[in-house]
């Protein structure tokens, strides 16, 4: 598996590491309630297909990346800057 | 007061050669990381290029040459190598003194490249990684950053608590090289 990350290139899976779904982005409010932070903390969908996932390149750059990618079929569809898209979000 | 001497990170281990290839170890200099504050890139290049003569590099690039030097490190970082940084830098950029943190070691040869080739898992042959490219990867398991400072020579930095196993690694592979070319 080779990701492509938007500074270095493609590079080998092994410089990277995993961190969990790109959910954790999108932080509720302090005040949001239980539901939702119960939610952000410990409920994770397991798709069959397109899922965002956040990893880190640490063996390269350091950047935090938004990998989108599918589960069956193993393909790479996006891989973005997670400061570009927090940006884009707010 | 105790008269402190200064231990390089690879006293006692380089340098070394095998075959055509010699690794040896950088002196110790001046090293300081320049993170720009956000949106600053261009008041941090300027500032270089007036105080240092070289420019902030982009990503996967270095500038300056042998002595001054400023190298990519990383999202948002460069590392001078070399000068001792001008006071103006801290307007635009978080200054941070690394001297004694990394182990500098350069690898030279005409069998550089492939020795780096068993090591590293990006193409670092001329024809992709010319003079004046730098990359952030990793050497077997260790993170580092690779520069390429010479036709045949590459700089290369890792921490320095790795400075050992990045020696034992990088001579493990110039003897396989070495002994791959007398075969």
């Amino acid at each position: 598996m080779r990701l492509t990350c938007p500074i270095c290139g493609e590079r080998d899976r092994r410089e990277f590491v995993y961190k969990g779904h790109a959910l954790a982005l999108d932080r509720p409010d302090p005040d949001a309630g239980d539901d939702a932070w119960e939610s952000y903390v410990y409920l994770r969908e397991n798709p069959a297909g397109v899922t965002r996932d956040l990893w880190q390149h640490d063996g390269g750059c350091s950047a935090w990346l938004v990998v989108t990618r599918n589960t069956v079929t193993h393909e790479v569809l996006k891989t973005e800057l997670a400061t570009a898209v927090k940006e884009a979000q707010s | 007061m105790a008269d402190l001497i200064a231990k390089s990170p690879c006293a006692g281990l380089l340098p070394v050669t095998h075959g055509d290839v010699t690794l040896s170890e950088m002196d110790m200099t001046r090293m300081t990381s320049i993170a720009p504050f956000k949106g600053q890139d261009k008041a941090v290049s300027a500032t270089l290029k007036d105080a240092h003569g070289m420019a902030l590099p982009a990503a996967n690039r270095a500038t300056g040459k042998e002595g001054s030097r400023a190298v990519w490190f990383g999202q948002g970082q460069a590392l001078l190598i070399g000068p001792e940084p001008v006071a103006a830098l801290a307007e635009h950029a978080a200054i941070t003194d690394q001297s004694d943190g990394w182990a500098a070691v350069r690898l030279e040869g005409a069998g550089a490249e492939d020795v780096l080739a068993r090591l590293v898992p990006v193409d670092l042959r001329k024809s992709n990684f010319k003079r004046g490219h730098t990359a952030r990867s990793q050497l077997m398991h260790i993170m580092v950053s690779i520069t390429r400072v010479g036709d045949n020579a590459f700089l290369i930095l890792a921490f320095r608590s790795m400075a050992k196993t990045l020696v034992h690694d990088l001579e493990t592979a110039m003897q396989g090289v070495a002994a791959r070319a007398a075969g």
